[in-house]
């Protein structure tokens, strides 16, 4: 193993390899209407989404920064170039894809990762997505899984019907922009009944200084349909303030279930501020598997809005802040109906001055009769310095709810260190056994690529911690 | 041919303020069980945790010898890796850590070598079925959930699993039943040999039916102040500890090794 004296010092050449930027099309700094028509104009899109990102725009120009939560004070917005798209076109076969962007995706084992039969890979170069494809068995049951700005164009009338409707640019300043200048990401339509038994995979990733992404994810299951998406983020490091404002809307239909997992390892200069809403008819499932590790500052609270009787919503969570790091996470549960379940469960860790905080929301309204909630988050703080707290809200229009809350701060026990050290484990495989053990419980949730990746990850953050 | 492996001579120690040996002399050679006795308070844990490296106990006087070299200043794991092995008396739990993993990495960690995955597995089941406890164990997480009589279990196992050449069991009998603590004393048995040796810390006698020491010391405030053999422990389960008095030490034989 490497010995490594800080955290800063981990080898990131694996996700830091830059390329040379090559972009057929550059924002002006800052937004104005102009800049706004000249991208809607740029992505050929019709009249409505113009109008959107339009009135997007006046909503995100009246709206303050949050005062909450993280301090987003350095975060300059106007420096923030708002689109940038690689110089190259949707691409179908791999062979077509630039040498230049391949070499970027070959590091991130993005072709492995489709060897490896995932169903469909949808990987995001800054602002547009150069390369997809699906497996053809699922095209022919009707599974559609595309960009979006390719989506807009083929299903128009479904992407007019969901697009920001679960989450409006009314909701806060960042989902504004994100209206006004949000692009690529993924479409994915599951057909009634059809059940996609391979996960399917999406790969986001900056390459240019000062650009933000604004990547939108779409994701509609009928009636009885199941699906695995998993989203992975990783992104080369820069000086300039990064910007990550991406929408996830996820309608679970009837009876339908929809895995959704996440692990983010932003570069440590980013803002990862995003919005995930997820919204389950009668007797769907919604589980969202979430793992929060990099940028400077994350602000996420994943929401599931309990719409119909006996929906079901998991969410399982694990966040990483070490120094120079405020993660700000946690998930929102809306029970709006009678019968409906919730489990949330997550895992926050601080390290070298380090702060993970847990911020959640659990609301039921008033015909949420019979409704059961659990909520269990635990902090681990692995010295003084750090901090992490627990922040849970309970908004309740009704008594006949069944609620299970359980929280626990604390810091890593110098007994525990010290019994596993008795077994002549050194300090520093003692520390990295407790924290891998505390967030087993979510890494057995993950894929099994993602669990090695998030024990690897903790093995680095914690190594030279000692001394 | 007897070794010598731990010398003790006039340890002397304190946690925060407060002292708490006040000059331990003791001489532990390969095939001998030692016990050590004394009432509560008197530092019988302490001793324990001062020979394993408890990083709050500091040593202000006196010298801890493993194999003839001084390990007053050695780290926790480096002494395990010498041999030394400490049963705890309150065994920490480490939730999401199976028995299976953690003691393929203290075993790691104890020889120096790789264990493959299957190699220990064997090793593992072998100790387990020596020992009378259940596979099923090596996939739970480390003590969580596991009753006192598991846990003290757990602690023998993996002594059996890392072979110490020095194991100090600390009250490993007490909170057990009559049967508990015959399969626990029995599993010691099995594990002492001629190229080993034991500290047992009890104040019970019924764990000293099974195992037969050659020395029983006496520790009251800080300090060993007799030692004999199995009469003296039924000595002092009949007559209890009042007439042993730290100013009337009697002399035992390491001391005059120091």
């Amino acid at each position: 193993m490497s010995e490594k004296t800080q955290v800063e010092d981990i080898d990131r050449s694996l996700h830091d390899t830059k390329n040379e930027n090559k972009y057929r099309y550059k924002s002006e700094k800052g937004l104005t209407p102009e800049v706004i028509k000249d991208i809607s104009r740029e992505k050929d899109e019709p009249q409505w989404m113009t109008d959107f990102r339009l009135k997007s725009l006046e909503i995100y120009q009246q709206k303050e920064i949050p005062d909450w939560g993280a301090d987003l004070s350095d975060l300059n917005l106007d420096e923030i170039i708002a689109y940038i798209r690689p110089d190259a076109d949707l691409q179908s076969d791999w062979d077509e894809v630039p040498e230049e962007i391949k070499n970027t995706f070959d590091s991130l084992g993005i072709p492995e990762a489709e060897k490896k039969s995932l169903a469909g890979v949808g990987a995001q170069y800054d602002s547009e997505v150069v390369y997809h494809n699906l497996k053809e068995e699922l095209v022919e049951q009707g599974v559609i899984y595309m960009d979006m700005e390719n989506a807009i164009k083929e299903y128009e009338d479904v992407v007019k019907e969901h697009f920001m409707q679960l989450i409006t640019p009314n909701d806060h300043k960042f989902s504004a922009l994100h209206g006004a200048v949000w692009s690529g990401g993924s479409f994915v339509y599951v057909p009634a009944g059809v059940k996609v038994d391979i996960p399917l995979q999406s790969y986001f990733r900056f390459n240019a200084p000062g650009a933000g992404q604004f990547e939108h994810t779409l994701i509609i299951l009928e009636e009885g349909a199941e699906a695995h998406f998993i989203e992975g983020c990783s992104a080369p490091q820069y000086s300039i303030n990064n910007l990550h404002a991406g929408a996830v809307e996820l309608f679970v239909g009837e009876n339908a279930s929809l895995r959704y997992s996440t692990i983010e390892n932003w570069s440590r200069n980013m803002y990862n501020l995003n919005t995930k809403r997820a919204l389950v008819e009668e007797d769907g499932v919604i589980e969202w598997v979430s793992g929060s590790f990099g940028s400077k500052v994350s602000m996420l609270y994943p929401m599931s809005i309990l719409k119909g009787k006996g929906a079901r919503a998991e969410f399982t969570g694990v966040t990483f802040a070490a120094e120079g790091q405020y993660l700000d996470t946690g998930a929102q549960v809306i029970h709006a109906a009678p019968h409906t379940t919730s489990t949330v469960n997550t895992r926050s860790i601080a390290k070298g001055g380090g702060k993970a905080y847990y911020r959640g929301l659990l609301k039921a309204t008033e015909n949420a009769h019979h409704a059961k909630a659990t909520v269990s988050c635990e902090s681990l703080m692995l010295d003084n310095d750090s901090v992490s707290d627990t922040l849970p809200i309970m908004k309740l229009e009704t008594d006949d709810i069944d609620i299970g809350h359980e929280a626990k701060v604390g810091r890593i026990s110098e007994e525990s260190i010290y019994y596993l050290m008795s077994r002549g484990i050194d300090e520093e495989e003692a520390k990295a056994m407790i924290v891998r053990g505390f967030v087993e419980p979510i890494a057995k949730e993950l894929p099994l690529e993602y669990a090695v990746e998030l024990n690897n990850l903790i093995s680095l953050e914690l190594e030279g911690t000692i001394g | 041919m007897n070794k010598k492996l731990l010398n003790v001579c006039n340890l002397k120690s304190k946690v925060e303020a407060e002292k708490i040996l006040q000059g331990i002399n003791l001489e532990v050679e390969t095939g001998e069980i030692h016990v050590i006795m004394g009432p509560n308070g008197s530092g019988k844990s302490t001793l324990a945790n001062v020979l394993m490296g408890h990083p709050e106990h500091e040593i202000t006087d006196g010298k801890v010898e493993f194999e003839g070299e001084n390990i007053n200043d050695l780290a926790v794991d480096k002494r395990a890796k010498k041999g030394i092995f400490l049963s705890f008396q309150y065994p920490q739990e480490i939730p999401g850590v199976t028995v299976e993993n953690f003691l393929r990495t203290a075993k790691t960690a104890v020889t120096g070598e790789n264990q493959s995955i299957f190699d220990f597995k064997f090793l593992l089941e072998d100790k387990m079925k020596l020992l009378d406890i259940d596979q099923s164990y090596a996939d739970r997480y480390l003590n969580k959930g596991f009753s006192g009589g598991e846990k003290k279990k757990n602690e023998i196992l993996q002594m059996a699993v890392l072979e110490p050449k020095l194991a100090i069991l600390d009250e490993t009998d007490s909170g057990l039943d009559v049967d508990a603590t015959r399969t626990v004393a029995e599993g010691i048995k099995k594990l002492a040999s001629d190229d080993n040796a034991m500290i047992i810390i009890t104040h019970h006698n019924q764990i000293l039916d099974y195992l037969q020491p050659d020395y029983v010391h006496v520790l009251v405030d800080g300090k060993i102040v007799k030692t004999g053999d199995m009469d003296l422990a039924r000595e002092i389960e009949k007559e209890g500890y009042a007439a042993y008095k730290p100013e009337k030490v009697e002399d035992y034989k390491s001391a005059k090794n120091c």
